[in-house]
């Protein structure tokens, strides 16, 4: 024993065989768990992918270009669906740039400790708030107080108030990551501006702000990505429950990728069956998750640009 | 006069005179503005739900909580929804926690810096960025496919594939939560730890976790408040909209063998149905959603502000 000759070991130090068994063991089990994520990846990607391929089998080419999305009519136009998709981020993001830069801006850079302490829970509520409330308030008061008040040739249910209720959702996000990035940036930047006789606005939107563009660009695209992605809202208010024809008028009905699938899936005769109708779901799901995903990848290298000069 | 006196009288008069900068001050108001915006938003928002879901709640009382779902606006309530969801979010707790936290500490504690350890959290953070409707047909297929050729249900779906699917959508921001509250507690404790002979393990469970653990709790209880108002991917793995029949089964027997249903789901049938009778129905099923996610939320940040250490 190293106590009798005085000499420690490197085998007195490692610790009995049990001790060392259960170690292995733990750190393998930790390791399952994490490998749990790349296995949900991998299935997500099987089955959209499977499926995707089982629909443009059963389906002819031009039927993804016909007059509009009535799914129950063989009508798979993928244009109508990405112009809805289009027409809804854009109002979306009209909505939540302005409010989640402004929002981010004025709590980064104006905002005393203290004001900020009590403003920032604005933007964390907002931020917990299901997207099916958002989705009766635009049901209840967006479509008929706002947007038919403002423009009377609106229909009841618009893509425009659609947008307005999906940007609301994103505005959290975009003033998040965007206050993050404003907040990465370095003090001493401020200080040189201060320095040079520079006022808070001219610090703020010539120097704080270019030097966070990277971050901001991504809180953006994530936005977008929030955006286009959103469901419960398009399925409420926009009005595509039915089919949609191609369509640019967002005071008027419309549909996009993810109200045309979750309207397939509340029509549930038609989710559990053979028909094209139910594969094209996989086939629209997957169209948006390439769309989604690149825009997150996009969004990553410009956080970790913003990082690296950050 | 010198030039350096020109320069120090500009500048002494720029700073005595105390002009105030206009242009600057309607900026910092319009920047203020914006956040006031939002906060309008949000207060429109729950006075539009309060006022029309109140006197359903101030009439119904108790009723409301336990009746459930019922084609008649009197008798129609939230109870079998309320379970469903509660016993979703059961579900999730046990499946989504452990799997989460277990693989935020792989990724924070034990893997080196290698490629694959690098795809894992790239991956996660992409996973979080998914609609969630991508979810739902993960779910459609994975789960209800494959419960119904394990365990033979003929139904197209059950409270255990909703709950699955809802554990796979928070799976992700569980272990980005867990993980950022695991980098915050600082490397010297745990070498502390190791230099009394400690060995991984132990240094994770006597030291990491009991110091991370109101960053982990604040960060669950924020994933199960996402998947208790999530509906997109429900729709998916068969929650039931609407009016369905139970005939004379116990409530406990509806709520695992036939249809099952969900607080947000139960709140979309409401609002979508055309009598518009049933609006107000859903707005007093979202006040009762807002209130419980409120309560948790609340509960969370006390906690969080309650044990929270800062190093």
């Amino acid at each position: 024993m190293a106590a009798a000759t005085g000499i420690v070991t490197a085998a007195d130090l490692r610790g009995g065989s049990a001790r060392r068994r259960r170690e292995a063991v733990i750190r393998r089990a930790f390791g399952l768990a994490a490998g749990v994520s790349i296995v949900i990846s991998g299935l997500i990607i099987v089955a959209l992918i499977g499926h995707a391929i089982d629909f443009l089998r059963q389906i002819r080419f031009s039927w993804l270009f016909a007059d509009g999305w009535f799914a129950r009519r063989n009508e798979f136009s993928i244009p109508t669906l990405a112009v809805g998709s289009l027409l809804v981020g854009g109002v979306a993001m009209l909505i939540a740039a302005p409010l989640g830069l402004g929002s981010a801006i004025y709590l980064a850079e104006y905002a005393r400790p203290a004001h900020r302490r009590a403003l920032k829970p604005i933007i964390e509520l907002l931020a917990g708030i299901p997207s099916i409330v958002v989705g009766f308030f635009a049901l209840t008061v967006i479509s008929p107080d706002v947007v038919q008040k403002l423009f009377s040739s609106a229909t009841f249910f618009n893509l425009m108030a659609a947008g307005i209720g999906v940007g609301i959702l994103s505005t959290p996000l975009v003033a998040t990551v965007a206050e993050d990035a404003l907040r990465a940036v370095p003090r001493s930047l401020r200080e040189g501006a201060y320095g040079l006789g520079a006022r808070r606005r001219t610090t703020s939107m010539r120097v704080v702000v270019p030097a966070a563009t990277s971050g901001i660009a991504a809180a953006l695209i994530l936005g977008l990505s929030r955006a286009v992605g959103e469901t419960m809202v398009v399925l409420m208010v926009a009005g595509g429950t039915g089919g949609s024809t191609f369509t640019f008028n967002i005071l008027g009905p419309g549909q996009t990728a993810t109200g045309a699938m979750a309207a397939l899936a509340i029509g549930s005769d038609q989710v559990k069956g053979a028909s094209a109708a139910f594969a094209s779901l996989f086939f629209v799901g997957l169209l948006l998750f390439v769309v989604t995903f690149t825009l997150n990848v996009v969004s990553e290298r410009y956080v970790r640009r913003a990082r690296r000069h950050g | 006069m010198i030039a350096r006196d020109v320069t120090t009288g500009v500048v002494a008069s720029g700073i005595r005179t105390g002009k105030r900068d206009w242009s600057g001050v309607t900026f910092a108001c319009v920047l203020l503005a914006t956040l006031l915006v939002s906060l309008g938003i949000l207060v429109a928002l729950l006075w539009d739900v309060v006022k029309r879901g109140a006197p359903v709640l101030a009439d119904r009382g108790v009723d409301f909580l336990t009746a459930g779902p019922s084609s008649s606006v009197s008798q129609a309530g939230v109870g079998l929804a309320l379970a469903g969801s509660l016993v979703m979010m059961v579900i999730v707790a046990v499946i989504a926690l452990p799997i989460g936290v277990g693989a935020a500490i792989y990724l924070e504690e034990y893997a080196r810096d290698t490629w694959l350890t690098r795809l894992i959290a790239a991956n996660v953070r992409n996973l979080a960025g998914v609609p969630s409707i991508v979810y739902g047909i993960l779910g459609l297929v994975l789960f209800v496919d494959f419960l119904n050729r394990i365990i033979n249900i003929r139904d197209t779906g059950s409270l255990l594939s909703g709950g699955l699917t809802l554990s796979a959508l928070v799976l992700p921001i569980v272990i980005i939560t867990t993980s950022e509250a695991l980098r915050a507690v600082p490397k010297s404790l745990r070498e502390a730890a190791f230099g009394v002979g400690a060995t991984r393990w132990e240094v994770i469970r006597h030291h990491v976790l009991p110091a991370a653990a109101p960053g982990i709790v604040t960060g669950t209880v924020v994933s199960l408040a996402r998947a208790f108002g999530e509906t997109a991917p429900l729709l998916f793995v068969g929650a039931v909209r609407g009016f369905f029949s139970t005939g004379n089964a116990t409530f406990l027997e509806k709520l695992f063998t036939s249809g099952y249903t969900a607080l947000p789901i139960q709140i979309l049938f409401w609002s979508t149905v055309p009598n518009p009778e049933f609006k107000s129905l859903a707005a007093a099923g979202i006040v009762v959603m807002m209130v419980i996610l409120l309560a948790v939320n609340g509960i969370a940040i006390w906690l969080r502000n309650r044990y929270e250490r800062t190093w």
